[in-house]
């Protein structure tokens, strides 16, 4: 009798638990979508802010997060790849491997704004690409690096090893097999995960900071080496900068369902179809 | 000839998987160089023990306890948040959710967790702020308290999801063993699964504090900014990340604030390097021990 009251009490607490994580969550999201879709217009997403940002669009914003975006994994994507493909194909085991996999592992342990201190010495002032696109994506690359390499190896890993067994035993080199067998098959795992990065890459404020982001441009940047607005970082700008605190509240709110749309779109589409590929390889 | 090229593309494979290496030892030595001018002029104990951060006055001082004190504090109270949320929830998805429940929670979890740092900062400070500043009746609502809080929230899907593994790792047998000697599912779950994954439940404990002692834009918006050592919770409060990102737009490139600040950077790394080294500890100790090593 005693045991059944105590699992019913137990029961309950974790079922309030994620009741209340859920409600949490929920609220946010219904908040910011609530007070921010009257911001949004057609008007609001293409053309450049206006009176000291009190008017106007924040398109330079999105365009900015977009290059920052694809910057990143340019930069990102052959590099994770490539680690992944050295730590699963040609070296399982042994010392080297086991440094790389800690680097990783810490790298991945390392605070956002520590690589924005990082960028502002290495690339803005020692590098001289000054406050950049190409700083900020450099930036953002190091810091979405070890997921693209987790992912990746991830889906190098589910590829079963009779597959590559039967191409060497056809006379392919180790390459050969590689780039013709491994890869191709490995493909949806790793875009899965550079898509989770970019949804990741454009909601990092702290790397930028220094490095890439300025509150206020009349027009697009048109080079790596121009200075960008930047969707997370002009919240932060227009919440504590600016001279119209009332007028400028509401393209925040305008500004953080945009990003909270984005990121949370793309991750959901990462995660499904992650999960779909999942059932279908790994089992 | 065939195996010559074959040797070339597995040099340039080895280099580039070096780069990550690279780059943690690239932060590493960019931290020390950077800080180390700071230390000529004031000594380690002084800098990290001293209890007035005035880098603007003249003379200027550079104590950053209060900062520390205050990143302190705020992850102890996000962790009264994150840890019964998080695990409860997972405890949830484990063991009660039925099958279809978990094919749509567990992801749902996982995508909230990408949610950007800055949109949990805009909230609290538009929202939660004013909303606690009325309900406790205090003189404002940007103060340690609800950092706490809404970090605490923020690290939940993280702690949730990584502990979801960990209890999902426990082999079925140990289940079955425990029910077959008339535990309830209660006592199974408490007795049983709790504890063969405990590595997994404290790595992601861990990880989840990683993740709170350094984030940034949250605390940056809602933490109220005043560089003092807190004395109640509802003070508002600096914590190191905050002051980074707060004070380097306004530091001079290589004077002793810019140096100062790089210094709390490196003392900040160092902090989360612990936390990682200790986690990936525990998670290798203890899978080998239940001979849950995969």
């Amino acid at each position: 009798m005693k045991n059944k009251i105590y699992q019913f009490l137990g029961f309950s607490i974790i079922t309030l638990c994620i009741i209340i994580t859920l409600l949490f969550l929920a609220s946010i999201i219904y908040l910011i979508a609530s007070k921010g879709f009257s911001s949004i217009s057609w008007e609001f997403l293409t053309s450049i802010p206006r009176k000291s940002m009190t008017e106007g669009g924040v398109a330079p914003a999105i365009i900015g997060t977009f290059y920052l975006v694809i910057g990143s994994i340019i930069i990102a994507l052959p590099l994770g790849v490539a680690c992944a493909i050295y730590i699963n194909e040609y070296s399982p085991t042994g010392y080297a491997v086991n440094i790389i996999r800690m680097s990783i592992n810490n790298l991945a342990g390392v605070p956002s704004v520590v690589f924005g201190l990082f960028g502002l010495a290495v690339f803005v002032n020692f590098f001289g690409f000054g406050v950049s696109i190409l700083s900020g994506s450099l930036t953002l690359a190091m810091l979405i690096l070890p997921s693209i390499i987790s992912a990746s190896q991830e889906s190098l890993m589910a590829v079963p090893y009779s597959i590559r067994e039967a191409s060497l035993a056809l006379g392919a080199t180790q390459w050969q097999t590689i780039k013709k067998i491994v890869l191709p098959t490995a493909l949806p795992g790793i875009m899965t995960g550079v898509i989770l990065s970019i949804g990741r890459a454009a909601g990092e404020t702290a790397p930028i900071l220094f490095t890439a982001a300025t509150f206020y441009r009349r027009s697009y940047p048109n080079s790596p080496m121009d200075e960008t607005m930047a969707l997370p970082y002009h919240i932060y700008a227009l919440m504590t900068e600016g001279t119209h605190p009332d007028k400028q509240v509401a393209i925040a709110y305008g500004c953080s369902l945009i990003l909270l749309v984005i990121v949370l779109l793309i991750s959901a589409f990462a995660i499904i179809l992650r999960n779909k590929y999942r059932s279908t390889y790994v089992n | 000839m065939n195996s010559k090229k074959e040797k070339i593309i597995k040099l340039i494979f080895t280099v580039l998987a070096f780069a990550s290496l690279l780059f943690l030892l690239g932060i590493i030595i960019v931290l020390f160089k950077e800080s180390f001018s700071i230390f000529k002029n004031i000594n380690v104990f002084d800098f990290v023990f001293g209890r007035h951060w005035y880098p603007t006055y003249e003379p200027a001082e550079y104590g950053i306890l209060p900062l520390i004190v205050a990143s302190f504090w705020v992850t102890l109270g996000a962790m009264f948040v994150c840890i019964p949320l998080g695990l409860g929830s997972a405890l949830y998805i484990n063991e009660l959710a039925s099958f279809k429940q978990k094919q749509i929670l567990k992801p749902i979890i996982e995508i909230l967790a990408g949610i950007p740092s800055i949109v949990y900062g805009f909230f609290g400070m538009l929202i939660v702020a004013p909303f606690l500043q009325n309900l406790f009746n205090i003189p404002t609502g940007l103060c340690a308290f609800t950092a706490s809080l809404v970090l605490g929230v923020m690290a939940i899907p993280t702690v949730a999801s990584l502990s979801e593994d960990a209890l999902s790792f426990v082999p079925k047998s140990f289940k079955e063993a425990s029910y077959a000697l008339g535990a309830n599912r209660w006592q199974t779950l408490v007795k049983v699964i709790i504890p063969a994954s405990i590595s997994g439940i404290s790595t992601s404990i861990i990880l989840g504090m990683s993740r709170i002692v350094g984030e940034t834009m949250t605390v940056l918006m809602v933490s109220g900014g005043s560089a003092i050592i807190p004395k109640s919770i509802f003070d508002p409060v600096r914590p190191m990340t905050s002051t980074i990102a707060a004070e380097m737009g306004e530091s001079a490139v290589g004077s002793q604030h810019y140096h100062a600040l790089f210094a709390i950077g490196l003392i900040l790394f160092l902090i989360t390097l612990i936390f990682n080294v200790v986690a990936e500890h525990i998670s290798k100790k203890y899978r080998v021990k239940l001979g849950l090593n995969r």
